[in-house]
């Protein structure tokens, strides 16, 4: 098999005096479910902005699918098979459910060469998603219309809509009650069974322990462990920067 | 309805306004008709960028007089058929529109609204100060009385806002229906999650300040044969601006139907307002409609047909 999916080597960013993430290194192989946790403020949205390009990193490099992408607009990152959900969602509160996942497979799919979508195939795909995280029965609402679970699970749809091999979740379960969290998390270990990759950025362990292969922890801007989840869970240092002593 | 379909109908709109204009045989009505003809495709352009795509233009001014100065310009220099000059200043104004939207873009809300008031203020004083154009001092047009075929000159003028008005709302509808209109949405919606969507949000939001800019300045092209006297307080006033916020906000800036809608709403009881009271009360009016309808209707009057329908659907 071919190199990993991502590879992120020497990242770093700093905001003014305050340094943000400190040479992280990190790779994931395609297929994988990776779990990324450390406390708050420990620098892991940062890390995922840098990785997506909402953010420009100060030194360090990402390639994804074997190629280099710093310098590329996070929108030139998702067409190349990058996709992110938001630690809190963020959909387009003016159009529906469905028009909310025509907008990535308009501007990713559709733009991709050779996969060009009739109306009728955008219909059929939207109406797919909204199935695949059973929202389908609210396709025709609006955004404010729906229940908190819901509106991460369009948050999700709208990631996976564009096709992904890679998808980011960043923390995509806080706030919702431990069925709901189960829902999703099923949710995700479905889509890899398809075959995408996931980074799933949680603090709520139970999730994170049933859904990683490999957990990554990250402590002040820097890795501190990575590794198999009991393993990892089990290393005195992320015990003392994770849960306490 | 396909976007011919609604070609072909607007057209038929647009002819029966014409010949029914023509029985009224008044020329009054074409010139107070002109008016409300231009605020439609100026209330239209503005929307292309403020109601599709949420940046809120505050110079529509700057633009409309720029395609008015482009006709002063080659009114000296070398004369040229109107469709022409509406053209050219399209082109220019486009032009202007691209660079304000390099130059502005990365700014949002306020700091973006700024901005483009600032524009207003730069082009007028590079105006005031070139003589060419007139200067401070302003400059005549002397409009040929006739045309042949179509007969007094003000039917003409008439007529090209009517063409420009089909071309404008010919070109909002169909951007509402295509994957633009969907970029468009995002980026007003929430532009980091519209990037993440894979949406180009710089280059959409140029192509819109280019749209938009280019139909303002289309529109202004004509005002010079039509005011007879151009000068750049009339040119840069502030009603222009001010209307084209004003009418797609009471109309409503979700579709091309609300510009439209408000255009020839508050276009109509200005002219009313003109003749009847004065030309001064024109801002009043829309000071206080426009307070009215943020309070009361905040997505205009179609926002307020659409929820009354949703009410009764229920």
């Amino acid at each position: 098999m071919a190199g990993p999916l991502l590879t992120v080597t020497g990242l770093g960013k700093r905001f003014g005096g305050f340094v943000a993430l400190d040479g992280i290194d990190l790779a994931v192989a395609a297929g994988e479910r990776v779990g990324l946790i450390g406390p708050n403020g420990s620098g892991k949205s940062t890390l995922v902005n840098c990785i997506c390009g909402a953010l420009v990193n100060d030194s360090g490099t990402v390639h994804f699918d074997g190629k280099p992408v710093d310098g590329l607009l996070t929108h030139e990152r998702t067409r190349r098979g990058m996709a992110r959900s938001f630690q809190l969602p963020r959909p387009f509160a003016t159009l529906m459910v469905a028009e909310n996942l025509r907008v990535p497979l308009l501007y990713t799919v559709n733009a991709r060469p050779g996969s060009a979508l009739s109306p009728a195939q955008l219909d059929a795909r939207c109406g797919e998603l909204l199935q695949l995280v059973s929202l389908a029965d609210k396709a025709a609402k609006l955004p404010s219309d729906l229940t908190q679970v819901e509106m991460r699970k369009l948050e999700l749809a709208r990631a996976l809509a564009a096709e992904p091999k890679l998808l980011i979740a960043d923390e995509a379960m806080a706030g919702l009650s431990q069925s709901e969290v189960d829902d999703i998390v099923a949710l995700l270990i479905r889509l890899n069974e398809r075959g995408v990759t996931i980074v799933l950025i949680e603090h709520i362990m139970r999730a994170v322990m049933n859904f990683s292969q490999r957990l990554v922890v990250l402590v002040s801007g820097r890795k501190i462990a990575d590794g198999a989840p009991e393993t990892v869970m089990r290393d005195p240092e992320v015990e003392r920067a994770y849960l306490g002593q | 309805m396909s976007t011919r379909t609604f070609l072909l109908i607007a057209i038929a709109v647009a002819a029966a306004v014409f010949l029914a204009a023509r029985l009224v045989n008044n020329d009054y009505v074409f010139f107070a008709g002109y008016t409300v003809l231009q605020f439609i495709v100026l209330a239209t352009a503005w929307n292309i960028l403020g109601g599709y795509t949420g940046y809120v233009n505050f110079g529509s001014a700057a633009f409309f007089a720029l395609g008015a100065y482009v006709t002063v310009f080659f009114y000296k220099f070398h004369p040229l058929p109107i469709p022409v000059l509406m053209m050219i200043a399209g082109l220019t104004a486009g032009l202007v529109g691209l660079g304000m939207g390099y130059l502005t873009l990365r700014l949002r809300g306020t700091f973006f609204a700024i901005a483009t008031l600032a524009l207003a203020v730069v082009l007028q004083t590079l105006v005031v100060n070139w003589d060419y154009v007139g200067g401070s001092r302003g400059a005549y047009i002397v409009r040929p009385s006739d045309v042949p075929v179509i007969g007094p000159y003000i039917h003409y003028l008439f007529l090209l806002m009517l063409a420009l008005v089909v071309i404008a709302l010919g070109a909002a509808r169909s951007i509402e229906r295509s994957q633009l209109g969907y970029g468009f949405a995002a980026i007003r919606d929430d532009e980091l999650a519209a990037e993440a969507s894979g949406v180009p949000t710089l280059r959409l939001k140029l192509v819109a300040t280019t749209l938009s800019g280019a139909l303002m300045g289309m529109a202004g092209a004509p005002f010079p044969y039509y005011i007879g006297y151009l000068q750049p307080s009339s040119a840069f006033g502030l009603e222009y601006a001010v209307n084209a916020i004003a009418m797609p906000m009471i109309g409503g800036t979700a579709s091309w139907v609300g510009p439209l809608i408000g255009a020839i709403l508050l276009g109509s009881l200005q002219q009313v307002a003109t003749v009847t009271i004065s030309s001064a009360v024109n801002v009043l009016i829309v000071g206080l409609l426009l307070i009215g309808f943020v309070i009361i209707a905040p997505n205009g009057i179609v926002g307020l047909v659409e929820r009354w329908r949703r009410g009764r659907d229920r």
